[in-house]
């Protein structure tokens, strides 16, 4: 098959997990919270979601089947991430606490909280590892759809992946059609820039900050498992397994200046940067198509660079030509008090 | 949401003061409550709380080796507290020291592994800690720049250059400044013996380094003009405007001096206590150092037994995985748990609830103190 579609499948593939954190963290800002806990909340997913699935086969002895595996791991992922984005809002919400050092403290937490219980329950069981059997895992994989998927160029590039790639596609589309045709969506907005006037409005300023961060973390959570699932491991604990997917999205929200639509574009871009090295080795003689070249001398730290150097340049560029369009929420980052007006 | 109704009917308002004495109780209650918390779920694993609280503990203060390590861990993370807690008070939210230390230790590494021979071992210590406060500095200096006139957004901004840093760090041991000695595995040499630090009481100089830089912020901050001009910026720019001050010179030289301060936390970690420079050079410590920050009131001193306590917890989670085979991974869930209550503590200590119903007449109070202590709200 040619280079070209094998490179885009992959990164697709590859982008997936920046898409979920993505939406997880641009629904949340739209509310006004900036949560740098998405780290820690792909990784509470993460564990959330493979535990579920290796839990259930473990306690029943049988191998669960794919269909519910992947039911389950999205149920419980997601819940896993809503909890950690629900302290998160009890915190900011509630007690009023400083946005960066609580998130901060949910990424710690959350960072700890997986990888100590992906380590105590690989010493429990009998392999030393958390896993998930063969049989449910193959709910991760490829889908090989009769006819669509054999169509040359058109199948690899559209009818040949795994059902989360399309399960993250369908939600950014709803969530971008959510922000701007319904009314909830928009009293969100308005919440989020300015929860002042929104409250003047009657609108409930923190159950709206409840719920969208909350959903939020649930869609980070999504993302956690889908590392652990397809990207990383096929289902095996690795310790430190989403390592910095989550620091990544918060760039990637930026990058996609908090439209949905350029998430899902933002994400293959940076899940291509991820892949590259890989289909285009430096120094060697790369063809597509009609076209051949010598890959230049590129380091491959280059590659994991560029992300957030581009999001750098992006968050620049807008400071410097601000546009309605591609701003911050009004209110990103402050906590609204009516009692402080 | 039942719940969320109920919390409504109670109404809030800010304390005018609160006595330093109920402060600390509610902070100490805090962490009670938390390490409560932390033994229940101790408990659930089958271990003896009290046992292996006493473990942590014993593995940093029981013997001279683990307090030494236990140091040498709370060097670079009060060093990095000083830095980032210097820049909050000026509401600059620089969450990026973990990419200043390690633009710090990318610097004094240069010296370290390159010309090492060509100067006398003082002269080599000098260059490498100045090398590293300029690195780490610039490292602080662009993002305020580009905020100082443009308002980019600064807490992306330094996340952000974290990861440029790392990827620097990484690209280098991979190549340029890769080590011959470990063919094809990438890392760096260790650091020749004249470009490590010398010790005193068996820890390595950075320790008196970081307590004399404790003082020099705490007199910074409350006694010098400077210190006074970065504290009007963070309560209100347009009032510092007002005041004639030039706010832009002052967020770039206040994020100036707090990259610089990052890059000499770099400089310890490198040269006092891991001697090389990799991925792993800083570690989450830039991170660990803004919660350090936080949790003290952005005051210098009350930063040493914050980061003390931070430290004692890191080294004793190693221990209980040998004693009690418990995950080491279990104190980032403790400290994590210590955060969030200490963190919801600070809205009891700002903050009186008030039953609607019961207590009207108390309303007086409330409407007269809009003056916000330090540190409530962003």
């Amino acid at each position: 098959m040619d280079l070209l579609v094998l490179f885009i499948n992959a990164a697709v593939i590859a982008g997936t997990p920046y898409l979920f954190g993505t939406m997880g963290e641009i629904l949340t800002e739209k509310s006004g919270n900036l949560n740098l806990g998405v780290e820690g909340m792909m990784f509470m997913g993460a564990i959330g979601g493979l535990l579920s699935v290796s839990l259930l086969e473990s306690g029943l002895g049988v191998d669960v089947a794919p269909g519910l595996a992947v039911l389950l791991a999205v149920g419980v992922s997601f819940l896993a991430g809503a909890a950690g984005a629900f302290i998160y809002s009890v915190l900011v919400v509630t007690f009023r606490t400083q946005q960066n050092v609580t998130g901060l403290a949910l990424t710690i937490f959350g960072v700890g909280l997986g990888n100590f219980l992906g380590d105590f329950f690989g010493r429990r069981s009998d392999t030393g590892i958390v896993r998930i059997s063969a049989r449910a895992g193959a709910g991760f994989s490829r889908l090989d759809i009769p006819v669509l998927s054999d169509i040359p160029y058109i199948g690899p590039l559209f009818f040949n992946y795994n059902i989360l790639v399309y399960l993250g596609i369908a939600m950014a589309i709803v969530l971008a059609l959510f922000f701007k045709y319904t009314r909830i969506g928009l009293n969100l907005r308005a919440v989020g820039e300015n929860p002042a006037a929104a409250d003047a409005a009657s609108i409930p300023v923190a159950k709206y900050k409840y719920a969208a961060t909350c959903i939020g973390g649930g869609i980070c959570g999504i993302g956690g498992m889908y590392i652990i699932m397809v990207t990383t491991a096929g289902g095996v604990w690795i310790h430190n397994v989403v390592a910095g997917f989550g620091w990544t999205s918060v760039a990637l929200v930026i990058f996609a200046s908090w439209s949905p639509r350029r998430a899902i574009l933002g994400s293959m871009i940076f899940g291509a940067l991820r892949v590259m090295p890989f289909y285009f080795p430096a120094n060697q003689l790369i063809t597509v198509g009609f076209i051949s070249f010598t890959m230049p001398n590129i380091p491959m730290q280059f590659y994991a660079m560029l992300p957030y150097a581009m999001t750098i340049f992006v968050l620049i560029f807008t400071s410097i030509r601000p546009n309605r369009e591609t701003n911050p929420p009004g209110g990103l980052g402050v906590n609204y008090f009516r009692e402080d007006r | 949401m039942s719940w969320l109704r109920s919390v409504t009917d109670w109404r809030i308002s800010r304390r005018k003061a609160i006595s330093f004495k109920v402060a600390c109780l509610i902070r100490f209650l805090a962490v009670v409550g938390a390490l409560g918390i932390g033994a229940l779920v101790i408990l659930s694993l089958g271990h003896n709380p009290f046992a292996v609280y006493w473990e942590m503990v014993d593995a940093t203060f029981g013997a001279r080796i683990g307090f030494n390590a236990t140091i040498r861990s709370f060097i670079p993370l009060l060093g990095a507290a000083l830095a980032v807690g210097m820049a909050f008070k000026m509401r600059f939210w620089n969450i990026g020291a973990e990419g200043q230390i390690l633009a710090g230790g990318i610097a004094a590494t240069y010296f370290a592994l390159f010309h090492f021979e060509a100067m006398p071992r003082p002269i080599l210590l000098t260059v490498m800690a100045v090398a590293a406060i300029i690195a780490g500095g610039i490292w602080g200096f662009i993002p305020a720049f580009f905020r100082a006139r443009w308002g980019t957004n600064e807490t992306l901004f330094t996340l952000m250059l974290n990861y440029v840093a790392l990827r620097i760090i990484m690209h280098l041991q991979s190549g340029p400044w890769q080590s011959p000695l470990f063919a094809g595995f990438p890392m760096m040499d260790m650091f020749d013996p004249v470009a490590r630090l010398p010790q005193v009481f068996g820890i390595h100089i950075g320790w008196i380094m970081v307590l004399v830089v404790v003082v020099l912020v705490h007199f910074y901050l409350a006694k010098s003009k400077q210190g006074y001009q970065l504290s009007v910026v963070g309560e209100s720019e347009n009032t510092a405007r007002y005041a004639g001050m030039n706010v832009r010179r002052i967020v770039m030289r206040t994020m100036f001096i707090s990259g610089g301060i990052a890059g000499l936390s770099g400089f310890w970690i490198v040269s006092g206590a891991h001697f090389n420079l990799s991925e792993n050079t800083a570690g989450g410590v830039g991170f660990t150092a803004i919660i350090v920050a936080w949790l003290a009131g952005l005051k210098p001193l009350y930063m040493i037994p914050i980061a003390l306590l931070i430290a004692v917890l890191e080294r004793g989670s190693g221990r209980i995985q040998t004693a009690f085979g418990i995950p080491a991974t279990i104190a980032e869930v403790l400290i994590g748990i210590i955060l969030f209550a200490m963190l919801a503590s600070e809205f009891f200590i700002q903050y009186r609830v008030i039953n609607a119903k019961t207590a009207v007449a108390t309303n007086t109070e409330a409407v007269t103190d809009i003056e916000s202590t330090t540190g409530g709200d962003a």
